[in-house]
């Protein structure tokens, strides 16, 4: 994923805190997938204006990381997402 | 329970039948051939009821399904009260019953997911499959107003020995309505498509083609159509995970109310089954007798007990062990590994190479039990 791209979660796919596993999980047609901490605060930072570069340094900034590394990581679990069709993005 | 029976987890996924009546009549209807009449399905603050009992054991995701989930008035009701609950709500239709109208209500409703069903690509195919005139023409038309809405949309083509050759059609179809995903499904054979072999049971040579024009058409289609694919079963070496094993991941509720670990569960006489009416929901997934009859492997008897496979398939499909062996504890006869499969094979050859049968629709469940009687 580029940089100025901007990634979103298109209808049908949304976030749900799971009361009785207690777990986040992203729901999307025919899938429940179970978050990890990481999925999940990756998820929460999608509002569909920010680029790709700006949420990454975001969440370098909440748990003080490097950069590139949160982007390497979340760019193949992103990828992942809009293989399924769970992901969109706008350039 | 002993050690080897894994610890039961929450259900993910609820088949809610809502009703078996339908307009259409397909050969292969996976509703069982003794459908429920209209007055014995269960209202709406019943069905209401099992939905939040549902959210609260766990479950995640809600089909709405039938026969036609759109003959029931109040779907827009239900489907509401699904999305309050929590759960995320699939509508599987073959459209027709769904006007512009009833569309926007079930967006307002908060509907997450449409599965649109597919007999075939051309008015003639489609019609002749679904038994009824006009549909494929209708469905295009429900298409259009589920694109202009913005719903998701998932393709669901059903295939087997008289449409198979309208597979990449079917998929450029997809396409053009921007669906997300298509499911290319084998016919299954249970309940009404158990009658109809002879006319359905694909060719070898048509089952290894459609796993061609799948895996090239993934390839091709990647982030623009997800393929999710059924292959011909008769024609495989081991049998699916049905269900992703008994009474570990779904089930189902049938239109008068019935809890079932899957929907051809009732084909097995031996096992009886639970109502929402007069069980909590809880109860029947981790008490229910016919939820613990194939939980686990401790009901496995040879080939399977000892097949490294085990929990990779569960030994397969109970309700096709019991149809085609006559015992629900048995290998599925899909398998290699079973003594039966031989013949399996060869009945499939046979089926798929037999000549001038007619379709056997299904038909419409009675309308009263004064009518039967």
């Amino acid at each position: 994923m580029d940089g100025d791209e901007v990634p979103y979660l298109p209808r049908g796919v949304r976030l749900h805190h799971d009361k009785v596993r207690e777990s986040w999980v992203l729901l999307a047609p025919e899938r429940a997938i179970m978050l990890d901490q990481i999925g999940h605060a990756v998820l929460t930072e999608l509002d569909g204006t920010r680029s790709f570069a700006e949420i990454t340094a975001a969440l370098a900034e909440k748990y003080d990381a490097p950069q590139e590394e949160i982007a390497k990581d979340s760019a193949g679990f992103l990828r992942a997402l809009r293989d399924r069709r769970f992901l969109e993005v706008r350039e | 329970m002993n050690a080897q029976t894994p610890t039961v987890r929450p259900p993910i996924a609820m088949l809610a039948e809502l009703t078996h009546r339908c307009p259409l009549s397909c050969p292969y209807c996976s509703n069982p051939v003794e459908l429920a009449r209209i007055d014995q399905e269960i209202d709406t603050a019943t069905w209401k009821d099992v939905f939040r009992q549902a959210a609260d054991l766990g479950v995640l995701q809600l089909h709405l399904s039938g026969g036609e989930p759109a003959s029931r008035r109040d779907l827009e009701e239900l489907v509401a009260t699904a999305r309050e609950a929590g759960l995320y709500t699939n509508l599987i239709t073959s459209g027709i019953g769904l006007s512009e109208r009833r569309l926007k209500a079930l967006d307002e409703a908060g509907l997450d997911h449409i599965q649109l069903s597919l007999q075939g690509t051309t008015p003639e195919m489609a019609d002749e499959i679904g038994g009824y005139n006009g549909g494929f023409k209708r469905k295009m038309q429900v298409a259009e107003w589920i694109g202009a809405i913005g719903f998701p949309l998932t393709l669901n083509a059903v295939l087997h020995r008289r449409n198979l050759h309208q597979l990449p059609r079917a998929l450029e179809l997809a396409v053009e309505m921007g669906a997300r995903r298509i499911e290319v499904a084998t016919v299954q054979f249970h309940g009404w498509a158990l009658k109809n072999r002879d006319t359905l049971m694909p060719t070898m040579e048509q089952a290894r083609e459609a796993d061609r024009i799948v895996t090239e058409a993934r390839a091709r289609l990647r982030g623009t159509l997800v393929i999710d694919y059924v292959p011909a079963d008769y024609h495989s070496d081991y049998p699916k995970r049905c269900m992703g094993g008994w009474g570990s991941t779904g089930l189902n509720v049938t239109p008068d109310g019935k809890v079932l670990p899957c929907h051809a569960a009732e084909s097995i006489p031996h096992l009886s089954f639970d109502r929402v009416t007069e069980r909590p929901l809880r109860d029947i997934w981790y008490k229910g007798a016919a939820f613990n009859a194939y939980r686990g492997t401790d009901w496995m008897q040879e080939p399977c007990k000892s097949c490294e496979r085990k929990t990779v398939d569960f030994g397969g499909c109970r309700c096709q062990a019991m149809a085609i062996v006559g015992d629900p504890n048995a290998t599925d006869p899909v398998c290699i590994k079973s003594p039966h499969h031989g013949a399996l094979q060869a009945q499939a050859a046979a089926h798929s190479s037999s000549e001038g049968a007619d379709l056997v629709y299904r038909v419409s469940p009675k309308k009263t039990a004064e009518t039967i009687n």
